[in-house]
């Protein structure tokens, strides 16, 4: 059972808001055994577009909000909710027993920030970002490239303007697109006993 | 001399070139890059010390706000 194999498996997801949240509820959806997720965010009305809470959520905090939110979907998914700001240091702290990392930032100097520290300081460990999610259509630009341990999903070029705010839909596609990344290299990486079932 | 720059054969003018150099060649002006060479990270700071070679592989990911 893939749940199985799973179970004992640890994804961090750096930022809670809408790739963050949405991967990480597909991720316990699949029986991920531990989620360390992170942010120092509250859940404003506006975030309710595309992050996973719901209205009575509203000012709450996000990693509070978010695993109620899982415990209410598989309460064997152990939860570690870290509400702060992370910086390199913290980085290879909070995320030391994951063996892959989800990059779900906003603000793109994050994401460097989280990218370049992974590479850097936590050798072996793969990374999975998001890049280019904003406004509506062009399903098929979003895909998914690999370089080495990095993993980029999104179509590498949508900004965010006003109008091409990020929205559900394709913050969604992403954000399962990097869960199933995620899954895809607990089980064919980082499974023991088994055939990797192909290269990427 | 050919690198490989994001999976596509591209022919540069030159025989040597830095990372930076190929950053402002390409007009790849954008602020958030991450840029492998061979598939080791290069940061911003060694852009002007790190040579590419004839042959050499490239990424350059461009990190866009939203999410």
């Amino acid at each position: 059972m893939i749940q199985d194999r799973l179970r004992n498996k640890s994804v961090g997801i750096a930022g809670c808001g809408g790739l963050g949240s949405n991967c990480a509820v597909a991720l316990a959806r699949c029986g991920i055994g531990r989620l360390v997720i992170v942010d120092f965010d509250a859940v404003s009305a506006d975030n309710l577009n595309r992050q996973y809470y719901f209205l009575d959520q509203v000012g709450q905090k996000k990693v509070q909000a978010l695993k109620d939110n899982i415990r209410r979907i598989d309460p064997q998914v152990e939860v570690s909710a870290v509400d702060r700001c992370l910086d390199p240091a913290s980085v290879s702290e909070v995320f030391r027993d994951c063996q892959v990392i989800v990059e779900a930032f906003d603000r793109a100097e994050m994401k460097k920030m989280l990218i370049e520290t992974v590479l850097e300081l936590m050798p072996g460990k793969f990374v999975i970002a998001g890049s280019g999610l904003a406004g509506y259509g062009n399903n098929n630009d979003l895909r998914t490239r690999r370089i080495g341990n990095l993993f980029i999903c999104g179509d590498e070029k949508s900004e965010t303007s006003e109008a091409a705010p990020p929205l559900a839909p394709r913050v969604g596609v992403v954000a399962n697109l990097q869960a199933n990344q995620a899954v895809e290299i607990l089980l064919d990486h980082f499974s023991r006993g088994r055939p990797e079932r192909r290269k990427t | 001399m050919k690198i490989v720059l994001n999976n596509k054969e591209t022919e540069l003018p030159v025989e040597q070139i830095t990372v930076q150099g190929l950053l402002r060649a390409m007009n790849f002006t954008f602020p958030l890059i991450v840029i492998k060479v061979n598939g080791e990270l290069v940061k911003k700071e060694n852009y002007d010390r790190v040579q590419l070679r004839k042959g050499d592989k490239v990424d350059a990911i461009h990190l866009i706000s939203g999410g």
